[in-house]
Formats: structure tokens, C-alpha cells, sequence
């Protein structure tokens, strides 16, 4: 049995190093084993050393176990009474130091990174975005650009993006794995951090709080492009949205059923929280919802009925008051609140 | 009582958490979403911390704690009834919900404000609020109790310094109980006050802050961790010494080791919030208080493998549980350190990597612990010994389930999913995964099942126990198995570490006894304990309703049981020598 439990010993070990080592199977834009940005960096870099430092110790330990299990079994037969040691002083210092150690080579970079990690840089340099959390929906504040946003958080890659989140309702975390750790969003208080996406691409992320019946539902994207294409969203963004005459009887749906807590100014109410998403760039989502598939149906499903697909928010739902005619109209407006 | 009721409320809470795992076996499944599966973690936490695992060590403290210092009881037999009975009928309250008003609480076991405020949630957590409440006066009385066992009715001649590791664990918890109970209690009121009475400590656009919710609630929280590990680390030591027929390694190192985790255990409550916000400097200085723990339970680590070096390790059901508990506890610790670790603990916050985490000590520590003082003491407690062939599929089952649900859990979590969570998205690396794991869950399930199977046959055999089945080493070998009302018929007297040891191997083949036999005398039984718990119950059903008038009648019945129990002289009842046993010959 002992040779047994060796190899169940190794197994973990072994899962261990190739997860971490090969980070198999796992999604580049959602995974921290996959950072793409220096602050995951720096964190997968403590994630890595710890369990370095870990796999050792743990190492040792199973040698002296596995070497104890095999050799101080009792034994059919054997009689006697062992020695009864009372202890070691110079062991116990040994166990006392070695462990000690092994944290300070831990402890150092540790304290170094929380404060590198909450650094406050000059405002003027950075990009601001304030981040305010509803249930169950971002919206993204942008002060120095005049614009707001939400569910798709626009940034540039290369530059430090500068965050202040906050909540509305209860606590939500704001987590962007590849990007970098979380920071809560508490009512009533503002926290501050920085993340930076060195490549283009469509980050994954994630409330990390439980905030009520669809907590699992609050995810977000990060949609990080080079600046130049940046600045030219944010021009976009400002102008206001110009309908085509084909939609306009969605139109004339969005204008009596909609607008009243639906913005479609992206420049519209700065430094007052939304009531419900800015749909400006509506048509430009990648996800709808935060959660569900972006295509005409899915779209019409949830007008109908949001409560069904994403319980406890607050938009009411329209299955009594709109046919499926006048849907299709209202879904077609929508989809041309684009700023691409 | 404390067993049969803890492990009643284990086999829900286990229920619930196979529940979830069953939701979590395929992305996108929908039997358990929304509030339903809120309500399902919520009380999958709240049960098994507060009424299956404390009880259940609760039980172990009081039938063995008296037994390891040569005490006929604990001090205050009175206390320890109104204990158990106030920590049943909270645990009663708190299921209560699933059946009255809108639901169980669905705020999670942490119940953070403001989710937890009206504003915000259903009237279950006025459940949550209350049970805990009356439950938490129960443990509180019983820590006191513990204590005052402890430092006042040790046999002559059993030092502290001779006392053994499960009595020192066991003094150590319940001064962590003294301590730590108060804070949640605070925190409790305040808010029932924003529940019941329109406060606002928690409604932060009437000036009340969040984050003071979380600070008492690991004030208590970080400590009760250790509340349920320390009885753990003192079984094991118990059960490594005697099955390897050797003395503790470095007893009075394990001594303060002990006290030192106890008393870092207050300093480390802010760990759990290093996202919040709290700025660099406190999550600097949390971080590195956390990693201090880290080196007292090295040294607990290394002298349990030093008791077994140079010993006799037989391997039977209750030692493999203890050896088995080094590597998966040893998991549970080095993660822990790697959360203290604030930087990457942005990265781990909250998602399954901290579920991983604490399972494994909670699980892997606790139960496993736990499992090997009842397989160690059922005899002393039962007259009757467990079953050892359904007791190894008992382990083997659980080992090897508790591996496969908990460790894939780490990748998880750093793959990037949250906990709390009642679905997840296909074609992000989640699935496998999540299928291990919920396979994992129900090998634990047939675990359990093994183990109430064995307790079932155990329980019908007809089988009678000597006095010492182990080759013990500590008092509660010296008496007959199951232990008599009265526990010790004559004190006895104690001459060293490992009482029972020091006489085997002086040839006296018994213990020394510091009285002559006598009568003794013993408290009556009463129906007192129950009443004023009934009383409370009552008074916590009042506020959950607004119904003043029976929260007013409840409180006014106790107050009145209470006055009675004043002023009524008990005179006990004796039992006479004719009566008592003779100490037994080991």
C-alpha cells in the first residue's frame, strides 16, 4: 500500500507542474495563468514563485513521509518499545528558521508588488476610466473624453488605464483575469487601480462578488485596440447617433418605450450614474447582456422577457406590449446604434 | 446530542453541496440558478460551519475533554445543556426559512452588506440573523464552559504543561471562541437593527459604511478557522503518538505552537479583503502576519512526522485518517500561504481557487480530523468499536473523492472562474474540470454512506470493549469503555506526560488514584436548559415577524427560567459507593 500511496503522492505534483508549466486547455483571454498585461504579469509572477517555493517544501515533507510510512511501520512480529524521545531543540530551530526564510524570500517581492501595484501615477498622463457597477451591468465613465459607455469596456493598449470603480447597489468585483487582479466596487467609496492590455483583443471578465440572483451572469468584456483606432471610436462616440429613414418605425418604438431610461448620447448625463445601460454603441456588442448571444432573436427574446433570462434586474419586460412585427422593427433600430 | 444533531445537519449541508456540484457537472445546466442556487451555497456555508462542524467538535470536547483530565464532568453541566440546546433550535430557526417566509437566506454564508440588507434581499436572511444569533449564545456559553473545565478541574498532578494535545487544542479553541463570538454578535445586531428597525450602519447613502460589515465578520470569521482546525491538529497529534507507540515529538514546542496560531489567528482577519481597498500598507502588513502563520504550523507538520520516526505506526482506520490529514491539510496551509501572498490574492479572491483552498483545510483538516477521533474514541464513547473493513472504504472512498473534487478546483479558480457561480461558459478550459470534481463529490457522498452503514452495524453488534483497545496513553484509557455517567470512580492522580504511559511502563499496569473511593455526587437532571432555549426561539420568531408581543413574551419566559435557576437551590443526587465500579486493570 505504501508504494501505492507514493504514486498518489506524485500524482498532484505532477498535475501541478504541467497545468502551471504547458497551461493547457485553458482560454487565453479569460485564464491568470495566461497574463497579457503587466499587471497580470507581475501577479502571475508571485503565483508562480509561491508555488515554486510550495512544491518544495511539499516535496520535502512527502520525502521524510513516505520514507517514515515505509520504514517505521510496524512490523507481525515486532515487540519492544520504542524509544520515547521527548523532542530536539535544534530540530525545532531548524523547522523554525528554514520555513522563515523561505517566507522573507517570499515576503519581499510581495510588499513590493502591492505597493508598485498601487501606485498613483499623474492624472494628466493616464487615461481615467470610472467604473460603476449596477445590478447587473458596468457602466464606464469616461471624465477627460467627455463620453460614457457600458458592458464594453473600450481602451487602448500600451498605456496604463487608470480606474476609479465604484458601486450603485451592493458590492460587485471587477476582475479581468489576463488583465489583472480584481478590485471591489463598494457603495459609497471609490477604489483606485491600474490595468494595461499590451496586445489588441477581447479580454474576458468577470463580477467576482456575489451581488444577488445573477451574480453569474455580470461578466464584461475589455475591448483593448491600438490608440489610433481608439481615438477614432472615441470621436465616433461623441457624435450623436443619425438614423437611417429604414428604421424608423424601431425608431419611433425606442422613442415611446425606451428612451426613457435608455440613453443613445454617449456624451449625455456625465458624473450622474445611468439608470440603465447607455445603448449608443448598442449594435457593437460583443456579448448581449453581459451573457447571452448576440443575434436578432436573442435580442427580441430578452425585450420580451428579461426577467426569465437574467433574474432580479430591472427592466421591465414587453411581451404584452409589442408584436413580433414590431419587435423585428425595434431589434433592426437597434442594431444600427453602431459607432464601427 | 451534540453528535446526533451536528451530524444531522452535515448530512443537509452535504446534501446541499452535492446539490450544487450536480448544477455545476455541465456548462449552461439549469437546475439550480438564480436565487435558488444563492440560497443553496448560502446554506450550505451556514450549516456546515456553524451547526455540523461545531457541534461535532463540540461533541468530541465534551465527551473526551473531562475524560483527558481525570473530571467527572465539565463544570457546568447546566451551561452545556443550555448550550446545546440554544445551538439546536438556532440551526432549527435557520432551516426553518426553506419552509416559511420567501426562502432560505441567499446572501452567502458571509451575508456581505448591503446584499444582506432589505433593500436588497428576501426575509431569509432575518432567519440567518436570528438563528445565528440564538446559536452563537449556545457556542459562546459552551467555549466558557470548556475554559473554566479546563483550568479548574484537572486531576492533581496534571499540569498544563502535561496536559494532552487534544485538551490543549481544545483550551486554546475555546478561548478563540470567548473571543471571536462577540464580534459576529455585533455585527449580527447591527444588522438586525437595518433589518428590523430601519437602521442604516450599512446603507451607505444615509452615511453608513459597507466595509464595516466585513471587518467584524473576519474578526470572527479568521479565528473561527481556527476554532475548527485546532481540536483537528490535537487528534491527530493524540492519534499519531499513541499508533506509533511513541511520546509527542516536541510536546511543549506543539504547546506553543498552538497558542501562537491562536493568537496570530486574531491578527490576520484583514486577508480576506485585500481587494477592498485598503491601500498598500494594510494589505502589506496582513500579508505578512498571514505568512507568520505559515511557521508555527510548519512545526506541527514536522513533529507529527518526527512522533512517527524511530515509532511503531500501525495503520488502522483512525490512524489513517491522521496520516492521510498531513499531506492534505499541508496542501491546505501552503495555498493558504499563497493567498496571503496580496498581489496574487487579487488574482484569487473570490474565485475557486479559495474554495480549493479552504476546502482542504476545512475538509481535509477538520473532517478528516474528525473522522479520526471518532473512529479513535467511538469506542470510549460507545462501548463498541467501528467496523476497520467498511472503515478503509470508509477513508479510501473519501480520500480520494475529497482529491478529486477539491484539486481540480485550484485551476479552476485561476482559469478564471468565480465562486458562487451557478453555471459556466463552454469552451474556456472549465468543462473537465467541473466534471471531476462533481465526480469527486459523489465518491465523498458514498463515503458518508459507508460511514452511516458502519454505525448502523456497529451500532447492532454485540460486542463489549476492554477498557484500552488502542494501547492508549492519556487518562481516558484508565476507565472502563463506554465511560460510566460518573467517568472516574476514584480522581486519579497524574505523574507525568501521558498519564497512563508513565504507569505501563513502571509495571503498575493501573493509575494511581489521588482519593479513596467515595460517593459522588452528581447534578440533577433538568428541564430548565431546554425551556429557556424554547423561550429564546420563541422571542427570534417574534422579531423575524414583527410580531413584538411574542418577541417580548419569549425574552420575559427566559428571563423568568433564568431567576428560577437563581433562586432554586439543586441539591443533586448522590451515587453510592456500592454502586461504582472498580477502576478497571489495564
Amino acid at each position: 500500500m505504501s508504494q501505492w500511496k507514493k504514486a498518489w503522492r506524485l500524482l498532484p505534483l505532477l498535475a501541478v507542474m504541467m497545468l502551471v508549466l504547458t497551461g493547457c486547455g485553458q482560454d487565453p483571454f479569460l485564464s491568470a495563468l495566461t497574463p497579457r498585461g503587466p499587471v497580470a504579469e507581475q501577479q502571475f509572477y508571485l503565483i508562480k514563485l509561491s508555488i515554486y517555493i510550495m512544491m518544495g517544501v511539499f516535496a520535502v515533507v512527502m520525502v521524510i513521509y513516505v520514507y517514515v510510512l515505509v520504514r517505521f511501520r510496524h512490523r507481525p512480529g515486532q515487540t519492544g518499545i520504542p524509544e520515547q524521545i521527548e523532542g530536539s531543540h535544534k530540530l525545532e530551530i531548524i523547522w523554525t528558521t528554514i520555513p522563515l526564510i523561505l517566507l522573507t524570500i517570499l515576503a519581499i517581492p510581495t510588499v513590493k508588488i502591492t505597493f508598485d501595484l498601487a501606485e498613483k501615477f499623474p492624472t494628466d498622463d493616464a487615461l481615467q476610466v470610472k467604473v460603476i457597477a449596477h445590478q447587473f451591468w458596468w457602466e464606464y465613465e469616461y471624465p477627460d473624453l467627455g463620453i460614457s459607455a457600458a458592458q464594453d469596456l473600450y481602451i487602448p493598449t500600451g498605456e496604463k488605464v487608470q480606474f476609479q470603480l465604484t458601486s450603485e447597489d451592493v458590492i460587485h468585483s471587477f476582475w479581468a483575469p489576463a488583465l489583472g487582479g480584481k478590485t471591489d466596487t463598494n457603495p459609497g467609496m471609490v477604489n483606485a487601480m491600474w490595468l494595461q492590455a499590451d496586445d489588441p483583443g477581447v479580454y474576458k471578465g468577470k463580477c467576482a462578488e456575489l451581488c444577488g440572483d445573477s451574480h453569474t451572469l455580470m461578466d464584461f468584456k475589455i475591448v483593448a485596440m491600438d490608440r489610433p483606432e481608439f481615438d477614432a471610436w472615441v470621436e465616433k462616440m461623441k457624435e450623436p447617433h443619425v438614423s437611417s429613414s429604414d428604421v424608423a418605425e424601431g425608431e419611433q418604438i425606442f422613442a415611446d418605450s425606451c428612451i426613457s431610461c435608455h440613453a443613445i448620447d454617449a456624451t449625455q448625463g456625465l458624473d450622474i450614474p445611468d439608470f440603465a445601460p447607455n445603448l449608443r454603441n448598442f449594435g457593437d456588442r460583443v456579448v448581449l447582456a453581459n451573457y447571452f448571444n448576440m443575434d436578432d432573436e436573442t435580442i427580441a427574446e430578452w425585450i420580451k422577457n428579461p426577467e426569465k433570462m437574467k433574474p432580479g434586474n430591472l427592466m421591465p419586460g414587453f411581451a404584452d406590449e409589442l408584436d413580433d412585427q414590431q419587435l423585428a422593427s425595434l431589434v433592426d433600430y437597434l442594431n444600427t446604434l453602431s459607432v464601427k | 446530542m451534540y453528535l446526533l444533531a451536528g451530524g444531522f445537519f452535515f448530512l443537509l449541508g452535504g446534501l446541499e453541496a452535492l446539490l450544487i456540484r450536480i448544477q455545476l457537472m455541465y456548462p449552461d445546466l439549469d437546475i439550480f440558478v438564480g436565487g435558488t442556487f444563492n440560497q443553496l451555497l448560502t446554506m450550505h456555508g451556514t450549516t456546515m460551519i456553524f451547526f455540523a462542524a461545531m457541534p461535532i467538535i463540540f461533541a468530541l470536547l465534551n465527551a473526551i475533554v473531562p475524560l483527558q483530565i481525570g473530571a467527572r464532568d465539565v463544570a457546568f453541566p447546566f451551561i452545556n445543556a443550555l448550550g446545546l440546546w440554544l445551538f439546536f433550535l438556532g440551526g432549527v430557526i435557520l432551516n426553518a426559512s426553506w419552509f416559511l417566509g420567501a426562502g432560505a437566506p441567499e446572501a452567502g454564508w458571509t451575508a456581505y452588506a448591503p446584499l444582506s440588507t432589505p433593500a436588497f434581499s428576501h426575509m431569509g436572511v432575518d432567519f440567518y440573523v436570528l438563528g445565528l444569533q440564538v446559536a452563537g449564545i449556545g457556542t459562546w456559553l459552551g467555549g466558557i464552559n470548556f475554559l473554566v473545565t479546563i483550568i479548574n478541574m484537572r486531576a492533581p498532578g496534571l499540569t498544563f504543561m502535561r496536559l494532552p494535545m487534544f485538551t490543549w487544542t481544545a483550551f486554546v479553541t475555546s478561548a478563540l471562541v470567548l473571543f471571536a463570538f462577540p464580534a459576529i454578535t455585533v455585527n449580527l445586531i447591527l444588522l438586525m437593527f437595518d433589518r428590523l428597525f430601519g437602521g442604516a450602519f450599512f446603507n451607505a447613502d444615509m452615511g453608513g459604511n459597507v466595509v464595516i460589515w466585513q471587518h467584524l465578520f473576519w474578526i470572527f470569521g479568521h479565528p473561527e478557522v481556527y476554532i475548527l482546525i485546532l481540536p483537528a491538529f490535537g487528534i491527530v497529534s493524540d492519534v499519531i503518538s499513541t499508533f506509533s507507540k511513541k511520546r509527542l515529538f516536541g510536546h511543549s514546542a506543539m504547546v506553543f505552537a498552538t497558542v501562537l496560531i491562536g493568537f496570530l489567528g486574531f491578527m490576520v482577519w484583514a486577508h480576506h479583503m485585500f481587494t477592498v481597498g485598503m491601500g498598500p500598507i494594510a494589505n502589506s502588513l496582513f500579508a505578512l502576519a498571514t505568512m507568520l502563520i505559515a511557521v508555527p504550523t510548519g512545526i506541527k507538520i514536522f513533529n507529527w512526522l518526527f512522533t512517527m520516526w524511530g515509532g511503531q505506526v500501525r495503520i488502522n482506520t483512525a490512524s489513517l485518517w491522521s496520516i492521510g490529514f498531513i499531506p492534505t491539510f499541508l496542501i491546505g496551509g501552503m495555498t493558504g500561504v499563497m493567498l496571503g501572498v496580496a498581489p496574487a490574492d487579487f488574482q484569487y479572491q473570490d474565485t475557486y481557487f479559495v474554495i480549493a483552498h479552504f476546502h482542504y483545510t476545512i475538509v481535509g483538516g477538520m473532517v478528516f480530523g474528525l473522522f479520526s477521533g471518532m473512529y479513535y474514541w467511538w469506542p470510549k464513547m460507545f462501548g463498541k468499536m467501528l467496523n476497520e473493513k467498511l472503515g478503509k472504504w470508509n477513508f479510501w472512498t473519501f480520500f480520494i473523492g475529497f482529491n478529486l473534487t477539491f484539486f481540480p478546483q485550484h485551476f479552476l479558480g485561476l482559469m478564471g472562474m468565480p465562486r458562487r457561480v451557478f453555471t459556466f461558459l463552454p469552451n474556456a478550459g472549465l468543462e473537465m474540470g467541473n466534471f471531476v470534481s462533481t465526480i469527486g463529490a459523489f465518491g465523498m457522498t458514498l463515503s458518508i454512506l459507508i460511514f452511516l452503514l458502519n454505525i448502523v452495524i456497529t451500532n447492532r453488534s454485540e460486542q463489549t470493549v476492554p477498557a484500552d483497545p488502542w494501547d492508549g496513553r492519556t487518562l481516558e484509557w484508565t476507565i472502563p469503555s463506554p465511560a460510566p455517567e460518573y467517568n472516574f470512580a476514584q480522581t486519579p492522580l497524574v505523574r507525568g506526560l501521558d498519564a497512563l504511559w508513565v504507569e505501563k511502563m513502571e509495571g503498575n499496569g493501573q493509575i494511581s488514584y489521588a482519593e479513596p473511593l467515595g460517593r459522588i455526587h452528581m447534578p440533577s437532571p433538568s428541564v430548565l436548559p431546554f425551556l429557556m432555549a424554547i423561550g429564546l426561539t420563541f422571542a427570534a420568531f417574534g422579531f423575524i415577524y414583527h410580531t413584538w408581543f411574542v418577541a417580548a413574551t419569549g425574552l420575559i419566559f427566559t428571563f423568568v427560567l433564568m431567576s428560577i435557576r437563581s433562586v432554586k437551590d439543586d441539591p443533586g443526587y448522590y451515587i453510592e459507593v456500592e454502586d461504582i465500579d472498580e477502576g478497571v486493570k489495564v
